[in-house]
């Protein structure tokens, strides 16, 4: 082990190695090194390891690294899904929109499917058809809204499916507003608004989680 | 390329999501280089890379422009590497020094416990070797080595990332250098392979 009077020098070798050492440090290090074995050696060995890490290559990152970043992303373009989802399975997609017009389940649904109705929370406010998350609450989950509009004043942390309505205040967005200032939603947005929409969402949720669902009129008693 | 970018993210903000992609190809190759040499794991550093850009779209609206944007996101990668690396340790006290080791933490006593046959080393590849020699550092001293020797970036640059003074930053830079040098001394550079 080196002894204390050297540790200033290992100082200064390191502050000669990242480029800010002062000039009159420089010249002392220099003397030092002139007389001093083991501080020699181990400005050799810094610097070696400085080479060393400096000579690591390149890694290539994996080619459709851009596209699959892409792909990850939450989607908020409402015309996109039942397109791509067309585009990559025609037949698979034909098929089940065929099943599910012919299972009496779906015209069963498709009724109720015009009323408002939106997921069961304790923590909202109803206005007529339109949902209010209020100013500091929280909705924990996903969260879906049907035949009715929502405003989000507080947050959801989830995903917000709005189903033939919209985010009131959603429009703020794309102006000049910060986007900070309005709808919280921490998963993906979707605005679904036509019939053909619906289908393709209820085929890609698989009717999952819309028995939680409850109408205006049982939260308005 | 500031102007570029930050045109690029005022028409993500307002909803062209296609503007992101000209981002991310931008920076994707750079930030999958820190994350690989941090995790020494290609399929982590994959994973990581599409999660830092995941964050840095979600949270884009609170990006503040007068930045770099490259410091935000390899702010954003740093982290979330070193909360995997933390992931990975085994689940006891890991900031507990250890008695009589002048300081060291758990964190250098697992590295060290991981240490090769010197045998083994002398048949490691130089490119190999540089990446073993990496992930055997604790991480406070790793990310701040791969910010600088594997991206090159200046000090500041490096502390604006880490979000340290720099003072700290240079510390960790002395401290991984000769935590570096005691690891290697066991097989000196100019012994592996010659391959220089
Ligand atoms: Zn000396």
């Amino acid at each position: 082990m080196m002894g204390a009077c050297h540790e200033n020098y290992i100082e200064f070798m390191h502050a000669y190695l990242d480029g800010d050492i002062q000039p009159e440090q420089e010249q002392e290090l220099k003397n030092h090194l002139k007389s001093c074995e083991a501080c020699q050696a181990h400005m050799h060995e810094l610097s070696d390891v400085v080479a060393f890490m400096k000579s690591a290559q390149p890694v290539t990152a994996p080619p459709d690294l851009t596209a699959n970043i892409m792909a990850s992303l939450p989607k908020r373009n409402v015309t996109a899904g039942p397109q791509s989802w067309f585009r990559r399975y025609p037949i698979v997609t034909a098929a089940a929109v065929f099943l599910v017009f012919m299972s009496a389940m779906f015209f069963g649904n498709f009724s109720d499917d015009q009323q408002f109705a939106f997921t069961k929370a304790d923590n909202i406010i109803v206005e007529g058809d339109t949902v209010i998350v209020p100013e500091g609450e929280v909705i924990q989950g996903d969260f879906m809204v049907r035949n009715g509009d929502i405003r989000v004043d507080g947050a959801i942390e989830g995903n917000l499916t709005v189903i033939n309505g919209q985010i009131l205040n959603e429009k703020e967005i794309g102006n000049n507003e910060p986007l900070a200032s309005t709808a919280v939603v921490t998963g993906e947005i979707e605005e679904i608004d036509r019939v053909f929409d619906w289908l393709w969402f209820k085929i890609k949720s698989g009717y999952q989680g819309l028995e939680d669902w409850i109408t205006g009129d049982e939260k308005s008693e | 390329m500031d102007a570029i970018v930050n045109k690029r993210i005022k028409q993500v903000l307002n909803g062209n999501q296609d503007a992101y992609t000209e981002i991310v190809d931008l920076y994707q190759a750079r930030l999958y280089q820190v994350c690989y040499r941090m995790l020494g794991n290609k399929h982590e550093a994959e994973d990581i890379t599409q999660e830092a850009f995941l964050r840095a779209f979600i949270n884009l609206h609170s990006f503040d422009q007068k930045r770099k944007f490259s410091t935000w996101i390899f702010r954003i990668a740093t982290n979330l590497c070193i909360d995997r690396i933390r992931k990975k340790k085994p689940d006891y006290h890991l900031d507990a020094q250890v008695p009589g080791t002048d300081g060291l933490d758990m964190y250098s006593q697992i590295a060290a416990s991981e240490e090769l046959p010197v045998e083994q080393l002398e048949k490691m590849e130089m490119q190999e070797r540089i990446q073993y020699e990496i992930s055997r550092l604790p991480d406070k001293y790793r990310s701040v080595i791969v910010l600088k020797y594997m991206e090159e970036l200046p000090l500041q640059e490096i502390s604006e990332i880490l979000d340290l003074p720099l003072g700290t930053v240079k510390t960790r830079i002395h401290r991984g250098r000769e935590a570096l040098r005691k690891q290697m001394s066991q097989l000196p550079v100019t012994e592996v392979g010659g391959k220089r």
